[in-house]
């Protein structure tokens, strides 16, 4: 489970969060809902260890682990995954390759063995095919010349290769045509687990008609300021955040 | 004042002086008379100075401020011969040409030492070297004592052919100047892997030039490897003549040597021929790195491509000229030039001029340069994804090179590079 107390953080001397808590039991997948420079992002990227993003007071741990202390990689290996709201693109970079990579630096921080080409092949195969993606996707530089829809895509086939135990997707539906959000709530979907849990956040109500949370968080001015369950977001979508701030 | 100053220009031209009468060719009047004219110019410019415009960003002090000899003739066991990347190599130890240790047997065309055949050169030494322009070819032409020749008959695929230049480890720095002579044929075709490299605690000079000429429809790949010792200095000239429907492919990759100069001269000298000059340099805190080229499109229809990507770490230096002169007759020229620098520490420095002259009115000519750090981005997104950071450098530094490998289509050529760069790597992330 992740569990979040107290958390502060700044950028560029700018307090962005102040104060959260939060714990994401496994096994559920909650949203953070709200407005834009409420610090969703923040509170995404300070869990995945981007530089520039300053803890300045509390904790957050994944099933008892520190993430806080640790290399973003080290925080991978620990079973973090953050879906990029934005997936960079890395020319020169052969997609195959980048995913081959990154799933046997992350088997090998599990102590499991790496995977060869071919080991590595007949999976990727395997999860193209659910995601309903083209092999093509393997041979490209990553992410270069793809479609919003393809990054998104994309992040989701490394989700499923990676098998994390939270993800984060920060505002993966953003960009997306309602078929691309559905094959990448379906990919999320096929990931619920017991031992699996996921942090969504989004803007819109949109992807959560899909990705259906346990529990729906109101971020605002850096603190979460409402929780509930998913009527929560279409209350949300109906009303507003502003009637949720009158309230708070 | 009878003290007498043996370094710099001085120094060799009292070495030539000395030697005159030992250097092959001194019985044959034209190759005298080719050293001389090389020495009076050689007397009269000396070592190009920052002053000249060329040599604005390198810095030749720390070679013309050096004594060397002459490399030794007798030579110890002192050499590492790595295994060899083909069938057929040609070996040089010292700047002379060692048959013991060269693999030439039935090539099905000529290749050898250039001092063997020297009286059969006649007019083909020289022909396009221009040692009164540059003071290097004029030494390299003043004290050459050997080198490759090769000349592939019309029509024949020559296959791969490796060079490989080593340098005997010494207490006194040396100096050798080869003079290798390339010669492709109306349709022929050869791939030549050249390596150069030297013991890490020897001071040397190595001045090599190359003389290239590509007959119609004639295709060369030309990958050198420059993996000098850390205290050796390198500084080449390759000349290349391209006529009608040739291809002339060079990479160069410059991965070792306290300071080194690619200079390349290369014409297009007939209609739709090419040319590809690609390049990498991979340079660690205090090297300095100068590729030049100075392109010269003389005919109509063709086309040039130039890729160089410099990565500079710790406090280096490296310099990227690149002329491109469009002659009037050169109409439908196609011309592109790219060079980018990534800098992985504050310290190391990058110069960087192109320079385009375009005489011809209908012309497609493009140029662009860039410099930058490793992008944090995209850093991060690798960290993100499990990537240990040093792995996470490395892979975007390779990336960075791709596109300048990439364009090497010969995949004995590509494969020697791709190691050469890996192995740079690992030394620098050790």
């Amino acid at each position: 489970m992740l569990r979040i107390e107290g958390l502060t953080a700044e950028v560029e001397g700018k307090p962005i969060l102040k104060g959260i808590d939060l714990e994401v039991p496994a096994g559920e997948v909650h949203a953070i809902m709200g407005p834009n420079g409420s610090g969703k992002s923040t509170l995404s990227y300070v869990l995945a260890g981007r530089e520039g993003y300053e803890v300045t007071g509390g904790s957050a741990t994944l099933n008892g682990v520190d993430l806080l202390g640790m290399e973003p990689e080290e925080r991978a290996a620990a079973g973090v995954f953050l879906a990029f709201q934005y997936p960079v693109e890395l020319p020169g970079v052969g997609n195959a390759n980048f995913l081959r990579t990154a799933l046997n630096a992350i088997r090998r921080g599990k102590g499991e063995s790496e995977l060869d080409a071919m080991q590595f092949l007949k999976l990727a195969r395997a999860r193209l095919k659910e995601l309903q993606m083209s092999e093509d996707m393997l041979k490209r530089g990553v992410n270069v010349g793809f479609s919003g829809g393809e990054k998104k895509r994309n992040e989701v086939l490394q989700m499923a290769l990676l098998r994390p135990s939270l993800a984060i997707l920060d505002e993966t539906d953003s960009g997306l045509d309602i078929d691309a959000l559905k094959i990448v709530a379906d990919g999320v979907n096929a990931l619920r687990a017991p031992d699996f849990s996921a942090l969504v956040i989004t803007h819109y109500q949109r992807l959560l008609d899909y990705i259906v949370p346990d529990k729906v968080h109101v971020l605002m001015q850096g603190r979460i300021v409402q929780t509930g369950g998913p009527e929560l977001a279409k209350q949300l979508e109906a009303s507003g955040y502003a009637s949720v701030q009158a309230a708070a | 004042m009878n003290t007498v100053v043996h370094s710099g220009a001085e120094g060799f031209l009292h070495r030539f002086e000395g030697l005159r009468a030992r250097l092959p060719g001194q019985r044959l009047d034209w190759v005298q008379a080719l050293r001389e004219a090389a020495a009076a110019q050689f007397r009269t410019a000396g070592f190009p100075t920052r002053r000249v415009e060329a040599w604005k960003y390198t810095d030749l002090r720390p070679v013309s401020d050096a004594a060397f000899d002459e490399a030794l003739t007798i030579l110890g066991d002192d050499v590492a011969l790595p295994a060899p990347r083909g069938e057929r190599r040609a070996v040089f130890v010292d700047g002379r040409f060692r048959a013991e240790l060269s693999q030439l047997d039935d090539a099905g065309f000529a290749i050898g030492s250039l001092a063997e055949q020297l009286p059969r050169l006649e007019g083909r030494l020289g022909a396009l070297a221009r040692p009164a322009e540059e003071p290097l070819v004029a030494l390299n032409t003043m004290l050459f004592e050997d080198g490759l020749l090769v000349t592939v008959p019309a029509g024949v695929a020559g296959g791969v052919l490796e060079l490989r230049s080593l340098t005997s480890r010494s207490e006194r720095p040396s100096a050798f100047h080869p003079r290798h002579l390339i010669r492709l044929e109306a349709g022929a075709s050869l791939t030549l892997i050249e390596e150069a490299s030297g013991p890490e605690d020897t001071r040397y000079l190595h001045n090599p030039v190359f003389e290239i000429e590509l007959a119609e429809g004639a295709v060369l790949t030309h990958a050198r490897i420059q993996r000098e010792g850390v205290k050796g200095f390198q500084l080449g000239t390759v000349y290349a003549r391209i006529e009608s429907g040739a291809t002339y492919d060079n990479f160069t990759l410059n991965a070792g040597a306290r300071l080194v100069r690619n200079e390349i001269h290369a014409v297009l000298a007939g209609p739709k021929s090419a040319c590809h000059m690609n390049g990498a340099q991979l340079l660690r805190d205090g090297q300095h790195a100068d590729t030049t080229t100075v392109l010269d499109h003389a005919a109509p229809d063709c086309a040039s491509r130039q890729t160089y990507k410099t990565v500079l770490s710790g406090k280096s230096r490296g310099v990227f000229q690149g002329k491109i002169h469009v002659h009037q007759v050169a109409q439908r020229t196609d011309g592109y030039q790219m060079n980018q620098a990534l800098l992985l520490s504050p310290d190391a420095e990058i110069d960087s001029k192109p320079q385009l002259e375009i005489y011809a009115d209908d012309v497609k000519c493009s140029h662009g340069a860039t410099v930058g750090a490793l992008d944090a981005d995209q850093l991060f997104y690798l960290r993100a994804r499990g990537i240990p950071e040093d792995k996470a450098r490395s892979i975007l530094v390779e990336a960075f090179l791709q596109e300048a490998i990439e364009g090497v289509t010969d995949e004995t050529a590509r494969a020697a590079l791709e190691s050469a760069v890996a192995g740079w790597w690992e030394k620098e992330a050790a």
